[in-house]
């Protein structure tokens, strides 16, 4: 059991082999690699169309690379190439293994059904077939990410945007994932929900063993969630390394640009 | 009848062989919609411009129609579908579900059961399920093609949520085969056993939405509902006022600005028959009828 417990933690869980992208002659992503191990949070940063939301995108699934390739270890243990998957197991890897965190809730969440029914959707999308269940679960986890368990029924629509966030979140945690991408996820909210949001997650990733992949612009968010870093620009990653030690002292020009354009509180 | 004007069955015998190869695919994979290139007929989309076609496909002159409308043989649109046939191939057409060979309907299944010689046609506004939870035919596309029907479940959650129970009266999804999730076009839930193990085949065309799909005889078809939340069809606390029938799908009547009303079988042929049987409801006329009768021959 220990030993399985090791091989568990020992063996990366996604590897990127020189991953890239282009559209026509704009190389979108260049030339990435890594691998990422379970229960590790990995923050990608970088300004606008440095090719961070492609590089999730790739990783994900979502969008075939133009070269290199992606593989994940599947729950049975094989690890296997992303590419040569059929359709029917990615998407159902999407919505039992994964989850994906929109930067928008109004994309990752079904705005007109209930709360409940958000967050059971996954549950009856893998078989679950009992309502009285379904509903425990579902109020089980709005409480875990701070819901009042007297909303489920209502509309998310009716939310507000750090309530529909946290929604979006408990949508994706409830069939128990092992790997969680983020596009990010605290945009667009005033700075004490993000930093609510961001105690959550921090909880939650630490609480669950989640391997995390998060792109944010926000050092932020990286310096609090994140153990590890992969700055981008134009495409290609200039500097990677422990979150502190990119943060703290960051080596390439543009790493040192992007920590000192922090405004000082 | 007076000479043809049209081709057989109004449609030309091209349009047909294109439509019953549709049907052919539809009944090989039950309960997959099949797109055909719908034809426009000498009726608005809604009437049962779907429904007309695939009868106009698979009519043959031996053939004897029945239409109905909401369970009804004499509702507008039910007798100008069955003259518009009578007029264009010349078939027999009858109100009885007996005789019939082709049955074509809209929103009910006949009380009588149905037997091996028959074809029931339903007439379908839309016929995707899924249409109203993902609005991407491309997507729900690749549910179908993949299973995924776990959206299907979400909607009968929303149900439960907000009223206690499944409150989808019609159009109640049904998985055929134990493959496709299927909408039996707006059918009362009531009718939903009636297509499961059915020894007739049923055909479903869709006009506007250029979908033909099918349930060939004897083939498992199947409520969708939760473990805790049984499918249940509809129940009604009277029997009909006419016939006094146990177990038919009733209509109600408003019959004055009092707020009187009774509740009759839908489907007409069915409470004509147990009427001439004896059968007599609270507000049966039988009992008058009788006695002018008698009245007249004393």
């Amino acid at each position: 059991m220990a030993d399985q417990d090791l091989l568990e933690t020992d063996q990366p869980l996604l590897v990127a082999e020189s991953l890239s992208k282009s559209y026509g002659r704009i190389a979108a992503c260049r030339d990435v690699s890594f691998s990422l191990y379970p229960g590790e949070v990995l923050a990608i940063v970088g300004e606008s169309g440095s090719g961070k939301s492609t590089l999730l995108q790739l990783l994900s699934g979502q969008l075939a690379a133009s070269g290199g390739q992606v593989s994940y270890r599947m729950r049975d243990g094989v690890t296997r190439d992303l590419a040569a998957l059929g359709e029917a197991e990615r998407r159902l890897l999407f919505r039992t293994d994964w989850g994906f965190v929109h930067q928008d809730p109004a994309q990752g969440l079904r705005m007109a059904v209930s709360a409940g029914a958000n967050v059971g959707e996954r549950l009856m999308a893998v078989g679950w077939n009992h309502y009285g269940r379904i509903r425990e679960s579902a109020s089980d986890w709005l409480t875990r990410v701070e819901i009042d368990v007297a909303r489920i029924d209502d509309a998310p629509r009716t939310y507000s945007g750090g309530m529909r966030q946290r929604l979006q979140i408990a949508r994706n945690l409830v069939t128990g994932p092992r790997l969680v991408f983020m596009d990010e996820p605290t945009g667009g909210l005033d700075v004490s929900v993000q930093a609510r949001l961001l105690d959550l997650l921090r909880n939650l990733v630490a609480e669950l063993h989640l391997a995390v992949v998060i792109v944010t612009h926000d050092l932020a968010v990286a310096r609090l969630l994140s153990h590890r870093v992969m700055v981008m620009k134009g495409g290609r990653v200039i500097e990677t390394g422990l979150t502190d030690q990119v943060l703290d002292d960051p080596r390439e020009p543009y790493s040192q640009l992007l920590v000192s354009s922090i405004l000082p509180p | 009848m007076n000479a043809p004007a049209y081709n057989f069955a109004y449609l030309d015998e091209q349009t047909k062989r294109m439509i019953r190869r549709a049907i052919l695919k539809a009944i090989a994979i039950p309960g997959y919609q099949v797109p055909f290139a719908s034809r426009e007929m000498p009726m608005p989309y809604g009437w049962g411009t779907g429904g007309v076609q695939v009868t106009a496909a698979i009519l043959g002159p031996q053939d004897v129609l029945k239409v109905i409308d909401q369970g009804s043989d004499d509702t507008t649109n039910a007798i100008s579908i069955r003259k518009f046939f009578a007029k264009t191939a010349g078939v027999a057409t009858t109100t009885s579900t007996d005789e019939a060979t082709v049955i074509q309907t809209r929103h009910r299944i006949p009380e009588t059961s149905l037997h091996a010689n028959q074809v029931l046609v339903y007439q379908v506004p839309i016929p995707e399920p899924l249409r109203f939870l993902e609005p991407r035919e491309t997507e729900t596309r690749r549910m179908h093609a993949l299973a995924e029907y776990g959206l299907m479940h979400v909607k009968l959650y929303e149900d439960i949520a907000r009223f206690g129970h499944i409150a989808t009266a019609y159009a109640y999804p049904v998985k055929v085969n134990a493959r496709y999730v299927m909408d039996p076009s707006p059918t009362p839930k009531f009718d939903n056993p009636k297509m499961d193990n059915c020894p007739a085949l049923q055909l479903f065309g869709a006009g506007r939405e250029k979908r033909i799909y099918a349930i060939p005889p004897y083939t498992q078809v199947v409520s969708l509902d939760f473990e805790d939340h049984p499918f249940e069809p509809y129940r009604f606390n009277a029997p009909c006022a006419l016939c006094a029938a146990e177990n038919s799908y009733l209509d109600e009547i408003v019959t004055d600005d009092q707020g009187s009303r009774m509740f009759v079988c839908s489907d007409t042929d069915y409470c004509e028959g147990r009427q001439a049987a004896g059968h007599h409801g609270a507000l049966s006329a039988a009992p008058y009828k009788d006695k002018a009768q008698e009245a007249s021959n004393g």
